[in-house]
């Protein structure tokens, strides 16, 4: 564990300890109410950070999962007569399946990003708060629970009640802590800067948004069931209202959403200046205020409070520039499993035939040229192999695997490792981030901190040792170009499709690229090149296939199969035929 | 079963409904589709437009009409104020959602300052009028309201499409660089659709003090059925946006007529719903 971590995993429990022990010592009710509030807030708002924050998939759905928490305990307590206690982890359960429900359909959308998704939560309040409306969970009136025994953690109400919610809050913001700095929070960052590019690197993407999903939904129905028994009058009008989801995205982005501290601190702002301006015109003007506030930090500090403060923090204390020392030898790679095989692969794009019963093979260890002209279906391959776009017909196989029909992070996972055209880094990730994920979800499957290691040296290999610490706009296009590359190997792939790697770089970089491509060779790794630059196809590749139009038109030894005369026809036009 | 009658009045009513969404939903749609600004704040520019409204009917006995002949120039500006504060931050599109929604959220604060959070009746002669068809019920004023949102709809549709103001909005909404590099100035058009969609708030909102009993909170009210208009209907398009209203406003008046009123706010977002399910490649 991290020095940082050890601070939070004793810190943490430590700050919880020390509240608790101030309401055991008697704390006035009032004190207990106030800050069971913003125990509440807090819980409500790191749970929404999950998804929403982590993963960038705004949701408004959270009233409503906390709704479903208030109403489940409402009802089971009252109707089933069931011990307070026993009804929140149902709550939670029940929240969280209802928004695994709600992901596995509304996920699979493709392009149901941002605000859509959005929208979409937030229409599940409304419906949510429909359905109870005119059932007998509540049928109009609302539900009292003032008849439910509160079981007496302490001798008042309020302090247990208080204590509750300091226990959810406590552990809330300690698996914030924790998610942000496992293998789920890696993914969900990534999701956010680029889901395709996070999916084709091995992440798990539709897996871990369900995750996030649920676990958020379930910490805010348990805190709705809590929060049911502290106002112990539940109406669908109160519950449902536009108040609860939009406060949560209010405090998340205020303190910063991406942080896994900073929905708490945004929370405790926001939560206490509510309290400042309560009752009549106060209230009124205090609602005011907070947006306004809201406005100006979205203006100013679109990150966050803390990851300003975090930023500030570390200018005035600069770290110096890590440079990482070239490796003797290439890093480690896992062993070739087989060649790769194209069979008969066919896909169009509406009426478009983009590739035409394509059949292709590349060995371990061996490099094999692609070319064509502009269209004529390579990056189709290319995407088709790597799982980005499925088959209409036809099978790709690696050795005795199968890639057709699997998700693309499987084909990742299997040793398919792949660069892109125009560089797609993770944009908010450090370049040694960058590198580092595709080590954590490549076919190594190695823990964060081993993958970490790895891609020092693979940003050692790539010469981009001095940058490990640059954000992806601090890079030039050569080094953006190096870096995609770093993030393809760092996968441990045992195929790497590279997708026109030398274009714009300028002779001495493209000298530098075929030395590095000669040395990812040698080590049994089966190459695609796709590349216009033809010197560097005739120096690197082994063998060339030449496309037109989706159609194999030529294949065998580079320069034989360059001569062949459909492809200077297709390159020259037919007079230049000899 | 309900009588043909009744059933007949639903499908009135809810046309007469889903004019009222329509023309909530027309600013929506095109600052969403063609500014990529999604504008929470419209709710609230409409609801102040309403108030003011009435308060220019009740206090000053201004006529409705000359009193939105004085709002929909006021908004307008206000609409270009807004923008320039957009473009100066250069606010993205989710950013945009959470900015607008601290307007909303200041505007309301503003309304239940001055107007209190009692509920408010504009009261004129015309309020009841209505016309009879057959057996039917025809309210005037919300007829003239659906018919507005008809004619807006339609010239909104020309302009974006006859014009060359429209056309460049539409180019720099599909691909802002290559529509700079052929000289549109989207700069100066992103502020004139601010504009026009901020008036569009005030025209709604003056039929809006007319029709409905006013209550700050009713901003919130409205913003999930016309999303759903805005998103069935398809961003910048003003037609569908038109249309989608009107669907969504019938459903909703079959329903309650059919099934209970209480069942009405589900409709739209199983339209929305099913949509998106359906054809996810709409917005």
């Amino acid at each position: 564990m991290s020095a940082s971590g050890i601070r939070v995993a004793l810190g943490l429990p430590a700050a919880g300890l020390a509240l608790a022990a101030l309401a055991v010592a008697g704390l006035p009710a009032f004190y207990e109410s106030f800050l069971y509030l913003i125990f509440s807030w807090v819980a409500l708002a790191t749970s929404w950070s999950f998804l929403s924050g982590y993963a960038g998939y705004f949701s408004f759905g959270h009233g409503a999962f906390f709704g479903a928490g208030m109403y489940t305990t409402a009802a089971l307590t009252t109707m089933f007569e069931l011990p307070f206690l026993a009804t929140l982890p149902l709550a939670g359960a029940l929240a969280a399946a209802l928004a695994a429900g709600i992901g596995a359909v509304v996920f699979r959308v493709r392009r149901l990003r941002g605000e859509l998704f959005g929208l979409l939560t937030l229409a599940v309040g409304f419906v949510l708060a429909t359905i109870v409306l005119n059932t007998p969970i509540d049928g109009g009136p609302g539900v009292y629970l003032s008849g439910v025994p509160l079981p007496r953690l302490l001798a008042s109400p309020t302090g247990t009640l208080y204590l509750l919610g300091l226990g959810l809050a406590v552990a809330t913001v300690g698996t914030a802590y924790a998610i942000s700095h496992s293998r789920l929070g890696l993914g969900l960052y990534a999701i956010h800067d680029d889901e395709d590019v996070a999916e084709l690197k091995g992440v798990p993407t539709l897996a871990y948004k369900l995750m996030a999903f649920a676990l958020s939904a379930g910490i805010a129905g348990v805190a709705g069931g809590i929060h049911a028994m502290y106002v112990s009058y539940v109406t669908v009008g109160e519950t449902f209202s536009i108040t609860v989801p939009l406060y949560v995205v209010l405090m998340s982005v205020l303190g910063g959403a991406r942080h896994w501290l900073g929905p708490a601190v945004g929370a405790t702002l926001i939560a206490s200046s509510l309290y400042v301006f309560t009752g009549g015109q106060q209230a009124v003007l205090g609602r005011a205020l907070v947006a306004l506030v809201l406005i100006l930090v979205i203006l100013l500090l679109p990150e966050g409070i803390v990851p300003a403060a975090l930023a500030r923090w570390r200018r005035w204390r600069p770290r110096p520039v890590e440079v990482l020392a070239p490796p003797a030898v290439a890093p480690a790679a896992v062993a070739p499993a087989g060649a790769l095989g194209c069979h008969d692969v066919w896909r169009a794009f509406g009426g478009i035939q983009a590739l035409r019963g394509v059949s292709l093979s590349v060995e371990p260890g061996e490099i094999l040229g692609l070319v064509g002209p502009n269209g004529s279906g390579k990056t189709t391959l290319i995407n088709v192999i790597s799982g980005y776009y499925p088959a209409d017909r036809g099978r790709v196989t690696l050795g005795a695997e199968t890639l057709t029909a699997r998700p693309a992070h499987e084909i990742a996972r299997l040793g398919v490792g792949r660069t892109h055209q125009i560089p797609r880094p993770f944009a908010h990730f450090t370049a040694l981030d960058n590198v580092a994920l595709a080590a954590t979800f490549g076919p190594g499957r190695v823990s964060p901190r081993q993958a970490r290691a790895e891609a020092r040296e693979w940003l050692a290999f790539t010469g981009l040792g001095r940058r490990a610490a640059a954000r992806p706009d601090e890079l030039n296009l050569h080094e953006r170009k190096f870096l995609e590359l770093a993030r393809a190997l760092a996968g441990r792939p045992r195929v790497i499709l590279l997708d026109e790697v030398l274009s714009g770089l300028n002779p001495a970089e493209v000298a530098s690229a075929i030395r590095l491509i000669q040395q990812i060779r040698e080590r049994g790794v089966a190459i695609l090149f796709v590349e216009h630059l033809m010197r560097a196809v005739l120096e690197l590749s082994d063998r060339v296939v030449v496309l037109n139009e989706g159609e194999v038109i030529a294949a065998g030894a580079p320069r034989e199969a360059m001569r062949a005369p459909r492809v200077v026809e297709v390159y020259l036009g037919k007079a230049h035929v000899a | 079963m309900p009588s043909l009658t009744l059933l007949g009045q639903a499908v009135v009513s809810g046309l007469l409904a889903g004019g009222i969404y329509a023309l909530l939903a027309l600013g929506l749609s095109l600052s969403w589709g063609l500014l990529r600004l999604v504008n929470l704040a419209h709710f609230a520019l409409a609801l102040l437009g309403a108030y003011l409204t009435y308060q220019l009917g009740t206090a000053l006995h201004v006529p409705p009409w000359a009193a939105a002949l004085a709002i929909v120039p006021a908004f307008f500006l206000l609409g270009l104020a807004f923008h320039a504060v957009f473009a100066y931050f250069r606010v993205s599109e989710f950013g945009s959602l959470l900015v607008t929604f601290g307007v909303a959220v200041i505007l309301e604060s503003l309304i239940q300052w001055f107007w209190t959070a009692d509920y408010r009746r504009y009261e004129t002669a015309y309020a009841t009028a209505s016309a009879r068809v057959g057996p039917l019920y025809v309210p005037t004023l919300e007829l003239l309201a659906c018919l507005t949102a008809a004619g807006l709809a339609l010239a909104t549709w020309a302009w974006l499409r006859f014009t060359y103001v429209g056309k460049a909005l539409r180019a720099s909404a599909e691909d802002p660089v290559i529509a700079a590099a052929f000289g549109v100035n989207h700069r100066r058009q992103a502020f004139l659709l601010s504009g026009v969609s901020a008036a569009y708030a005030g025209i709604a909102g003056a039929f809006i003090a007319l029709i409905s009993t006013l209550a700050p909170s009713q901003i919130w009210a409205w913003v999930g059925v016309v999303f759903a208009v805005v998103i069935i209907g398809g961003l910048a398009n003003p037609i569908g946006a038109l249309l989608a209203g009107l669907l969504v406003g019938v459903s909703e008046s079959v329903t309650m007529a059919v099934v209970a009123p209480a069942w009405a706010p589900l409709v739209s977002f199983s339209l929305l719903i099913l949509i998106l399910i359906l054809r996810p490649g709409r917005v």
